[in-house]
């Protein structure tokens, strides 16, 4: 039968793996706000696991509130990201040691 | 059977998935990877019985932030390659945390298989109701217990909104937009002017 384990035995991996994806990808902004998509993915696989098997809905009414705030992050993050390239012309995160507009 | 089965399908598609969301040389088949990583993610969360958050991870992440991504990775003209470049030298270090990382976990749930950890037990004021279903259940603690919190969620988004708005804005300098309270200022007698010319003199302005 399906336990609880088996949920957290995949979101960790999910976890591990969005941790992974920002230190392979350290220059490319765009795969690191996607991993850490994937980091709040496995949050929200484990809040929705727990609230479950505990049987008490406040896990899933959290997972929305997560999702709300990954929505706003990512629309933020997109957003400072495209007017760091008009202004530079690349998206090389190395660069973004300076705030000077 | 068929529980089991599909558990273990959605868990391997979704990890598998997020595997090629970080090691793809394009970013647009990243974006493509992730969004059928979080249909996976959404049918584990429907094995549960979570069928409301299953629907809204669908809707929100496949609907709205995955098309906001490849907008963005499509408007914006970049050399991926030149962006992966420290790919394999960041290899080594990246896998010692991730190794580091999943061995602590392990721990964790080793330690839970053991015996020697306790689930927290709910205090039953947020306990499903018998014989509704999952979004009605969902509604009324939503509507009723979470409600400000519910509203919080709301102004999050809005000032997200009004954020990515005033970042990304700006004032072109070649248009001739309409200018209102110039346009409702002018009166008839400012506009116009009457006036009679000799008979093959013409009109100065």
């Amino acid at each position: 039968m399906i336990g609880i384990e088996h949920y957290v035995v995949v979101s960790s991996i999910l976890f591990v793996l969005g941790v992974l994806g920002i230190f392979l990808n350290r220059k490319n902004v765009i795969v690191i706000l996607m991993a850490i998509e994937l980091i709040l993915l496995a949050v929200n696989i484990n809040l929705v696991a727990f609230s479950s098997f505990l049987g008490d809905l406040t896990g899933q009414i959290f997972a929305m509130f997560v999702l709300t705030v990954a929505a706003g992050e990512a629309a933020i993050g997109l957003a400072i990201l495209v007017i760091y390239f008009r202004g530079r012309g690349t998206i090389a995160v190395d660069d973004v040691n300076r705030m000077k507009g | 059977m068929i529980h089991i089965l599909s558990f273990y399908l959605f868990a391997a598609l979704t990890i598998l998935s997020a595997v090629f969301v970080i090691m793809s040389r394009n970013p647009v088949h990243s974006v493509l990877w992730l969004i059928l990583a979080f249909f996976n993610a959404a049918g584990l969360m429907v094995l549960v019985g979570a069928e409301f958050i299953a629907a809204l991870l669908v809707i929100v992440y496949v609907g709205a932030v995955a098309v906001l991504f490849l907008f963005v990775v499509m408007m914006l003209d970049i050399d991926f390659a030149e962006l992966r470049a420290g790919f394999v030298k960041n290899f080594p270090l990246g896998l010692a945390v991730a190794l580091v990382l999943i061995a602590e976990l392990v721990l964790g749930i080793g330690a839970y298989r053991a015996g020697e950890l306790q689930l927290g037990t709910p205090d039953g004021t947020a306990a499903p109701l018998l014989g509704a279903s999952n979004i009605e259940n969902i509604g009324a603690l939503l509507y009723g217990k979470y409600l400000f919190l519910f509203e919080t969620a709301g102004i999050i988004l809005l000032v997200a909104m009004v954020g990515a708005i005033v970042l990304t804005h700006r004032e072109r300098k070649d248009t001739r937009p309409q200018n209102i309270s110039k346009q409702v200022r002018r009166r008839p007698d400012e506009a116009t002017v009457n006036v009679k010319p000799e008979i093959g003199q013409g009109v100065k302005l």
